[in-house]
């Protein structure tokens, strides 16, 4: 049966885009068919950080009203024979995002993939309020911060009160994925601890994804981070995340300074 | 242990509990003001629909300031009043 994930925070910038396209590989490595769709509708990036830019004929909108047919706007990874995009429109307003077009839209992923992944923009507004209107389960991408963590706290509220599942009397359920998480700062006591976060969020945990160069470069390439260096760190805890959403028990990692330690006494030796 | 230990030898207090009293606080209020009405922004707009049934008024000159304690709140609403208010308003009665 397919799925509805939203891939959402409040906050902007703690990596919503990155986890959704990681999340989206991640399953579609294991075999599961997957769509990532980009509801930022006027600031699109999923394309770009998924390197399909110069691919986008139509788009999420133009589905929407009508414009175009689902098939002729998804567009169909050049790495991975099972993950698909659905992007969001440049130019138009995302007021053009209705409650009815996109319940047809999701309704029509539903029944041709296993996993639909909306990747919400930041904010409350009409975008992210669209994006997990049809969540069957959400991800909450929060960093160690607080004002990620307050954010987080006021989406979980939405979660819990303005999805269709929510008024059906229904729960949507929710993971957290803490990401920059930082363990050189941890050790020092500078940021706030996983422990925290969760105790305050009451939620439970899907994964801790370190920071890393990783998600810069693979970003910067236009790959999603677990196929770009699938033995670092962030794809390494990225690919346990989709276990986990998948139902497999693994064990939680939590990211440890010694490998950092260890690289900058290498290179301070290669010096 | 050893985070107690680095903090000790460095001498700095950590600023993680801080962070994590600070928003234990703020969303328990936030939660319970979920789905309630703005009470800030209902009392200023009746204080002022108030004031200025008898006063002319510039909005610019308009403060409201609420500070939130641990037991109570005050909300203060300083509203600056022209000198020759009541001959105005007199003359437009």
């Amino acid at each position: 049966m397919a799925k509805v994930l939203v891939v959402t925070s409040g906050k902007g910038g703690v990596g919503k885009t990155t986890t959704t396209a990681a999340l989206g590989a991640a399953l579609a490595q294991r075999g599961d068919k997957v769509v990532v769709v980009d509801f930022d509708v006027g600031l699109r990036n999923l394309d770009l950080v998924m390197g399909a830019e110069r691919r986008v004929v139509f788009d999420l909108i133009n589905v929407v009203q009508g414009v175009a047919k689902l098939p002729q706007a998804l567009i169909k990874d050049k790495r991975l024979e099972n993950l698909w995009l659905l992007p969001a429109s440049q130019t138009r307003d995302k007021d053009a995002l209705t409650e009815e077009g996109v319940g047809k839209v999701i309704d029509d992923l539903r029944s041709r993939f296993d996993w639909v992944i909306c990747d919400s923009p930041a904010g409350i507004e009409r975008g992210a309020s669209m994006a997990m209107r049809f969540a069957d389960e959400a991800v909450i991408v929060t960093n160690p911060e607080v004002s990620s963590v307050r954010d987080s706290d006021r989406i979980i509220g939405m979660l819990d009160s303005k999805t269709v599942r929510a008024e059906k009397g229904e729960r949507v359920e929710k993971h957290i994925l803490i990401t920059r998480y930082d363990p050189s700062r941890a050790a020092r006591g500078e940021m706030l601890t996983i422990d925290d976060i969760l105790e305050i969020l009451a939620t439970p945990l899907l994964g801790i994804i370190p920071e890393s160069q990783d998600v810069l470069k693979a970003s910067n390439v236009g790959t999603p981070v677990t196929l770009s260096n699938a033995d670092g760190a962030p794809a390494r805890a990225y690919i346990d995340a989709a276990r986990r959403l998948c139902g497999d028990t693994v064990p939680m990692q939590v990211p440890t300074e010694r490998k950092r330690f260890m690289d900058r006494l290498l290179r301070r030796r290669a010096a | 242990m050893s985070m107690g230990l680095l903090r000790l030898l460095r001498g700095k207090k950590a600023s993680a509990p801080v962070a994590r009293e600070r928003l234990q606080i703020l969303l328990a209020h936030e939660r319970g003001m979920r789905g309630q009405p703005d009470l800030l922004g209902v009392l200023r707009e009746e204080i002022l629909a108030v004031v200025s049934k008898h006063v002319t008024l510039d909005p610019t000159k308009v403060i409201v300031r609420l500070e939130r304690g641990d037991d109570v709140s005050t909300l203060e609403v300083d509203i600056e009043v022209p000198n020759d208010f009541d001959r105005k308003k007199a003359a437009v009665a």
